[in-house]
């Protein structure tokens, strides 16, 4: 074999061991064992709290307000869309309260006239006309209106 | 190495590309040509997520915009959203509007009298965990990956905040997180689905406009969703395999 050959041959060897060694030790846990990627990312972003509870830790204690919003048009509204994030209250009900929206602008996010919202799914309301002035609230029992 | 001229024959020629010819279609016999497939069929057998929007019953209160941000630490000011909704205005000369105020969740108030509107609707706009995402392709690092469930999720512990995928989704569903510096999207709320819980913003939507479930599943909601409504995805001449599926979408939304 020729001299020149022979020290490609080796350069290309040790340009190979390197790449190995380094590939060995650059990649990540885990990787490649389900596709291209890390697969205990899957876990990490899996691991993350929920926010939002279910309904039924609601119900478990505020019944007879769930009972009220089920029989009204308001049933197929979740607690926490009106009330917040639930995670905390559910833990510590004394120490964190949730919200209790007032005011015409939280209504009017659904209840305000717009051309866009379809009529023969939600009721709506001229905001500047209705009632001027006055609380929703003072009116229409938000859990049954 | 240099050819001879003068005792290069055609025969030699012939021979030569006959040999060319014959190993090329060897080989391509040897790995067949892949059909291509408007939607890529999944690997697996498990669950492959898909998501439907009923726009005739969005009212546009932006509820499930306000979840997703509750849930998934998004920044609240503008401009950072894994979810939001627009409002098309069509008037009657044919001039298209869309607003989006705050991603709705600031209130959409109509911008034109009604004698002036041709048509108007909301459309909400999410991540549309495409089947053949072209985010996920351009990932340098292997960051941004589709699951076996059909989720398009960012490791954002390995992401490099390059910014490409960014740029790469044609429905502008990723943003740059301010604080972490690194590439932040819709998950479909995987870490609510991984423990039997809905995703926020299906939740949260009053009027059950949003559905999701599995494409796989014959008895699913969305399957019975997509079967019963004319539905269409959002540029399907991209031809991304997008499973965001909308009922009686307009042609002027993009």
């Amino acid at each position: 074999m020729p001299i020149q050959v022979k020290r490609l041959l080796i350069a290309f060897a040790l340009f190979f061991i390197v790449f190995f060694i380094l590939v060995y030790f650059l990649f990540p846990e885990s990787w490649g064992d389900i596709g291209p990627y890390r697969s205990l990312a899957l876990k990490e972003i899996a691991d993350k709290e929920p926010k939002y509870v279910d309904t039924e830790s609601c119900t478990m204690c505020h019944d007879s307000i769930a009972n009220l919003k089920n029989d009204g048009e308001h049933k197929s509204i979740n607690c926490q869309t009106c009330h917040g994030v639930g995670y905390k209250h559910v833990n510590e009900p004394e120490t964190n309260k949730m919200d209790i929206p007032k005011g015409r602008d939280f209504c009017a996010r659904c209840h305000a006239l717009n051309a866009a919202r379809p009529k023969n799914i939600i009721k709506q309301v001229d905001v500047n006309e209705h009632n001027k002035g006055e609380e929703c609230v003072s009116c229409h029992n938000p859990h049954k209106p | 190495m240099t050819i001879d001229k003068n005792n290069y024959s055609r025969r030699d020629f012939f021979k030569k590309s006959g040999a060319i010819a014959g190993s090329v279609l060897f080989a391509s016999i040897l790995s067949p040509f892949k059909p291509v497939y408007a939607i890529e069929e999944p690997k697996g057998k498990g669950k492959w997520y898909g998501i439907g929007i009923d726009i005739d019953k969005c009212i546009g209160c932006a509820s499930c915009a306000r979840a997703c941000k509750n849930e998934n630490d998004v920044p609240l000011e503008p401009f950072f959203f894994r979810n939001w909704i627009e409002q098309y205005t069509i008037t009657n000369d044919g001039e298209i509007k869309v607003s989006s105020p705050n991603g709705g969740i600031d209130g959409f108030k109509q911008i034109l009298p009604e004698k002036d509107i041709y048509k108007t609707f909301f459309v909400p706009k999410m991540c549309n965990h495409c089947a053949k995402s072209p985010c996920t392709q351009v990932c340098p690092v292997g960051a941004s990956f589709e699951t076996e469930e059909g989720l398009a999720l960012v490791d954002q512990s390995y992401c490099i905040g390059c910014g490409y995928c960014v740029q790469a989704c044609p429905y502008g569903c990723r943003y740059m997180h301010p604080e972490k510096h690194v590439v932040d999207k819709c998950t479909l709320c995987y870490h609510r689905l991984q423990k039997g819980l809905d995703p926020a913003c299906m939740m949260a939507c009053p009027t059950g406009a949003r559905i999701y479930g599995d494409l796989h599943d014959k008895n699913s909601s969305i399957v019975k969703f997509v079967k019963e409504n004319n539905c269409v995805v959002l540029k399907p001449q991209l031809n991304t395999g997008a499973k965001l599926y909308y009922n009686s979408l307009s042609q002027e939304v993009h």
